[in-house]
């Protein structure tokens, strides 16, 4: 299935959930992204079960901070 | 290495001169290297010691550079006690492999910016190029 990760169209395996996505896509802390699907934010605790569909737009975000 | 504007880096300069001494941050939007415009993000911390961006402002930051086919290349953000080099926390903190990191120092006399790309928690220099514009 077709999928945009943002904002680049990606051929992925059909079935899959969102915790799998990110894994596909490099992220190695979940816990340390934002993710909208289908421009609403999903909550952490959704990504496992979160399955993903033909045409959907996942975007995520790192967490952005820092001290001094 | 990383081109900026110098309408950019004045800036960037700027904002960390006029939100100090909280920690003033934001993005970099552009393209291959070369930084087109700065998106000031408001600091969620309000702290001289920490910052840290609101994911809704990411968003919205990131779906408008999208649409311009930019993209958010970097993240600044000022030191205002301290000098132009990632601390523990902003190395810690460092999670996206895709953006360069910019400090600017308010420690010195004059301010001072430095580049680094942070990659699983190693810290190297990068070249920041000032384009006349």
């Amino acid at each position: 299935m077709k999928l945009t990760i943002n904002g680049d169209v990606k051929e992925i395996k059909d079935g899959i959930v969102l915790s799998e996505l990110l894994v596909i896509e490099d992220v190695e802390q979940p816990d340390m992204v934002s993710v909208q699907l289908n421009d609403e934010f999903l909550t952490k605790d959704t990504y496992a079960t979160t399955t993903l569909k033909e045409g959907d737009e996942i975007n995520f975000l790192y967490f952005m901070g820092g001290g001094a | 290495m990383i081109k900026i504007p110098q309408s950019v880096y004045d800036e960037i300069v700027a904002h960390a001169l006029k939100d100090t001494p909280i920690e003033a941050c934001g993005y970099l939007a552009g393209i291959n290297g070369e930084v087109k415009y700065a998106i000031p993000m408001k600091n969620r911390d309000a702290s001289n010691e920490h910052f840290s961006f609101d994911p809704q402002e990411q968003f919205d930051a990131f779906k408008k550079t999208q649409k311009e086919g930019l993209r958010l290349i970097s993240v600044y953000h000022s030191h205002p006690e301290t000098p132009a080099r990632p601390s523990e926390e902003d190395i810690r903190l460092a999670y996206d492999p895709n953006v360069s990191y910019i400090i600017v120092s308010l420690a010195g006399e004059t301010p001072d910016m430095k580049s680094f790309i942070i990659k699983n928690k190693t810290v190297e220099k990068e070249e920041i190029e000032i384009i006349k514009d």
